[in-house]
């Protein structure tokens, strides 16, 4: 396992892309074709199904130790990976064991079919015979997730550039179903089962902020306007009788949405749709957070898929019966959009409504009202543009609709997973409720690294409790927090609820006397 | 009368009236080593161990009245009998040993049992009352033997000598600094910088061997620096000083990398899990083997710890210090973004 354990190394000592790349090729260079097939496979998220309980491992682990539970629950907290913690609380190991990746998969495959004795004295005599490093992959291959920093893209990325292969038929050929115990690295990197040329999307053309005044735009005659939606872009191909839905991140996301890919199967003819995946219900559009609940999921149940349904708001069309449109001015391809979706659109497809609006001056509260529809703002694109290839100023604006904001002291700081593990990165704000304080929101995102490490110095010198992973501490630090929506809420302690919560800023200049107030907060409500 | 009393000062011995690393100024203060947490400025007079002498004169000043002792070394303070002891944290430091009426109170500092080759190893010292850090008080943390490090950070120079790299370690320039210059002496030239030079300077007038280095200015052109190896303090990490070195390679020196996501959380390209506290074993090895009646644990994981120690039969409680806030203890350090030589 030396070159997978130096691979993972490699990867986990950059977080530059180009580095983590040459990682990648110089272990396809030195590594047998069996073990890149099992590479690729862990990484793709094709892993085998978990044989081991994790905690029978945890308890393993602590009978080997003889630590307490509270004890290995403060550490888990401080490593943030149980895998990670598991490896670093065991005792050196008094052998060695050096065996390949495939080695290592087809033992743990194999686990399937043997009692909980025999797993264990596998998982224990594995332990003593693997060093930090080594144990941490090898917990980690037993079927916890692997996550490492390395995206499809990036996998794709250097693959392509190991191989020469295209990088969309390399996409396609990783995302068909294959098994690691009997595929072929050769095979899958020439995609000689696929035909490539079903599947390449084309770049998506992405909008910049609106940054000059209405009029300036000139006529509003000129200008197609839509509502800017907040899901999943995707580019939805059907070509000769086989569909492939790509996200603007440019991953295959096809089986993620199995409906919408049933429906497109469904229709006749060879296109390329640009649109946005979205939960809607009942002709309404959900919330983002709805949509992500059924993201990334290794399976998706069926009762996933009936509660929270999605559809597909159809913005543009690329392609046409093997002809590409995208030099086309978006008004001709807006019209042969209508009239592929007119002649035989499944209910989960829609056209994206367009915005009357008359004059500009209209528009703007056309816009504040896109809050109560779930949409964040509008899109404006000019009748003649093309689809353009990424971003390109002038021809397509989006016109987002402002944050509603509010002051809030933090009181609670929790450490974060994975590389923020050593630090206080998950946040809990309050307001002022008359004389005491009321938690508003949680909050992740929006401050540097070394705001968080600032924070982190602040929490850790004034923390109030000091057991498991959460503190308590002094409420003193005020934030700017923005967020989406607002609305009543019986499940929040405060009564309301916030969508999108995140904080925008430190407001080092403001003292707790000086944040909001919950009934001030209430008004915002409307 | 207790022996040793924790006040809002410092560790205070009221029988000797003196002070142990106060953190305000006093009349008297013995200083286990030369840390800026555990050594700071004020004192009207100074008692440290002969290699921490000069440390102090180079971060307090020059005109400070100090006066240092030999480890082992008995002398009396208004009866009470004290004595310096290796504590193995950095060059100098020093566990006090305080004996009044067969009565003996250790306080240790900061403290590491493992040896790194450079400084006195640290000395088992049996004691009533035992007073310790936790900087590293959870069973994550152990330590790779110190040759086992070694050889990691050493291929680790070598492979990027090979890469046509330049090797840029980042670690404290008080003792971290020097166990690196150690440990890579063999493989090429080391360029410290001005900071550390200046500490190991300190050290060579009290007869300390380091192995050769150079300290380049940074203000000039490096470009020669190109393959070597270059040994420089955390406030320079992420800044302009690192940005010049030509194709640098940037690796972290600290316990805490011992941990994944610390590793990642930093924008350095190699993070080594070297400290000069004790781990989770040698902290419990230490204690358990002073066979001391009551454990006060100053700083770091001090609840976590000191609730383990009561539930193994070891009396301990936490004390408030306001030590931990220098070198690798202070675990959110903030990179200042740069510092320039003076």
């Amino acid at each position: 396992m030396k070159h997978f354990a130096d691979l993972i190394n490699a990867l986990e000592s950059t977080n530059k892309t180009n580095a983590k790349i040459d990682a990648i090729i110089d272990y396809l260079e030195r590594a047998p074709d069996e073990d890149k097939v099992w590479f690729i496979a862990l990484f793709t998220g094709k892993r085998p199904k978990r044989n081991v309980n994790t905690n029978y491992m945890k308890e393993w682990a602590l009978e080997i130790t003889g630590l307490p539970f509270w004890l290995f629950q403060e550490s888990y907290s401080s490593v943030g990976d149980l895998g990670e913690t598991i490896s670093l609380i065991l005792p050196a190991p008094t052998q060695k064991i050096d065996r390949s990746l495939t080695e290592w998969m087809t033992d743990i495959l194999h686990l399937k079919q043997k009692t909980d004795a025999e797993k264990k004295e596998f998982v224990l005599s594995s332990w003593d015979g693997l060093d930090y490093t080594e144990r941490l992959i090898f917990n980690k291959l037993l079927g916890g997730s692997f996550r490492i920093g390395v995206s499809d893209k990036t996998l794709i990325n250097a693959l392509t550039k190991f191989s020469g292969q295209e990088s969309s038929a390399l996409m396609h050929s990783l995302m068909g179903k294959w098994q690691p115990e009997d595929a072929s690295f050769r095979e899958l990197i020439s995609a000689e089962n696929i035909n490539p040329d079903n599947s390449k999307p084309y770049p998506f053309c992405l909008a910049y902020p609106l940054e000059k005044d209405l009029h300036d735009l000139g006529s509003p005659d000129e200008w197609l306007v839509e509502y800017k939606w907040d899901g999943i872009r995707g580019q939805i191909i059907r070509r000769n009788d086989e569909v492939f839905i790509w996200s603007r991140g440019e991953e295959l996301v096809t089986p993620q949405f199995p409906e919408i890919e049933e429906a497109v199967k469904a229709m006749k003819g060879n296109f390329v749709i640009d649109g946005e995946i979205l939960a809607v219900s009942n002709g309404k559009v959900l919330n983002f957070n709805e949509l992500q609940k059924r993201l990334n999921r290794k399976t998706l149940t069926k009762k996933m898929q009936s509660e929270i349904p999605v559809e597909v708001f159809a913005y543009d069309l690329l392609e046409l019966e093997n002809n590409d449109l995208r030099e086309k001015p978006i008004s001709a391809r807006r019209a042969m959009l209508e009239e592929l979706l007119l002649n035989q659109a499944p209910g989960n497809i829609t056209l994206s409504q367009t915005v009357d609006f008359g004059e500009w001056k209209n528009l703007n509260l056309i816009r504040e009202g896109s809050r109560d529809i779930n949409s964040e703002g509008l899109m404006l694109k000019h009748k003649d543009s093309p689809y353009h290839s990424g971003r390109k100023k002038g021809d397509w604006w989006k016109w987002k609709i402002n944050p509603l904001t509010i002051d809030a002291v933090l009181i609670y700081a929790q450490k974060g997973s994975g590389r923020r593990s050593a630090y206080y990165t998950d946040y809990t704000f309050a307001v002022k409720n008359g004389e005491s304080l009321v938690t508003i929101a949680k909050a992740y995102s929006g401050l540097t690294d070394k705001e968080i490490m600032e924070v982190s110095r602040f929490v850790n010198k004034n923390a109030i409790e000091k057991f498991g992973p959460v503190r308590t501490v002094k409420a003193e630090l005020v934030f700017e927090i923005a967020f989406e929506g607002i609305g009543f809420s019986n499940r929040h302690k405060s009564g309301v609820a916030l969508r999108f919560p995140r904080i925008l800023r430190w407001r080092k200049d403001k003292t707790v006397n000086e944040i909001d107030d919950l009934e001030e907060i209430k008004k915002l409500i409307q | 009368m207790k022996l040793i009393t924790f006040t809002n000062k410092g560790i205070y011995c009221p029988r000797g009236k003196f002070y142990i690393d106060p953190w305000r100024p006093v009349d008297f203060a013995v200083i286990t080593h030369g840390h800026a947490d555990h050594a700071r400025w004020g004192m009207k007079k100074y008692l440290c161990h002969h290699f921490t002498k000069p440390i102090l004169h180079q971060r307090i000043s020059p005109d400070i009245v100090c006066q240092s002792v030999e480890y082992g070394e008995a002398i009396n303070i208004n009866g009470v009998k004290v004595s310096f002891h290796p504590a193995g944290h950095i060059i100098g430091s020093a566990q006090i040993r305080l004996e009044y009426k067969g009565y003996v109170s250790v306080i240790s500092g900061d403290y590491k049992v493992q040896e790194d080759g450079l400084s006195t190893p640290f000395e088992l010292v049996r004691c009533n009352e035992f007073v310790s850090e936790s900087t590293f008080g959870l069973p994550i943390y152990n330590w790779l033997e110190v040759d086992d490090l070694n050889k990691r950070l050493q291929s680790w120079v070598l492979k990027n000598k090979e890469n046509g790299k330049t090797s840029v370690f980042v670690g404290y320039s008080l003792g971290k600094a020097q166990r690196i210059m150690k440990a890579v002496e063999e493989l090429g030239k080391i360029h410290v910088h001005y900071s550390i030079g200046k500490l190991n300077e300190a050290f060579e007038t009290v007869g300390i061997d380091l192995p050769e280095y150079e300290i380049p200015d940074f203000r000039e052109s490096v470009k020669h620096l190109l393959g070597e190896i270059v040994i420089v303090p955390p406030a320079l990490l992420d800044s302009n000083v690192i940005k010049k070195i030509p194709e640098a390679a940037t690796a972290i020196c600290s316990g805490w990398m011992q941990v994944r996501g610390a590793r990642r959380w930093r924008s350095a390209d190699a993070g080594f899990p070297m400290s000069d506290h004790a781990d989770w074993k040698g902290l419990l090895q230490a204690i358990k083997a002073t066979e001391a009646e009551i454990v006060h644990v100053t700083h770091g994981q001090t609840e976590v710890f000191s609730k383990y120690l009561n539930e193994i039969g070891i009396k301990a409680d936490v004390v408030e210090t306001l030590y931990g806030n220098d070198d690798e203890e202070a675990e959110a350090e903030i990179p200042e973004t740069q510092k320039e030589q003076p």
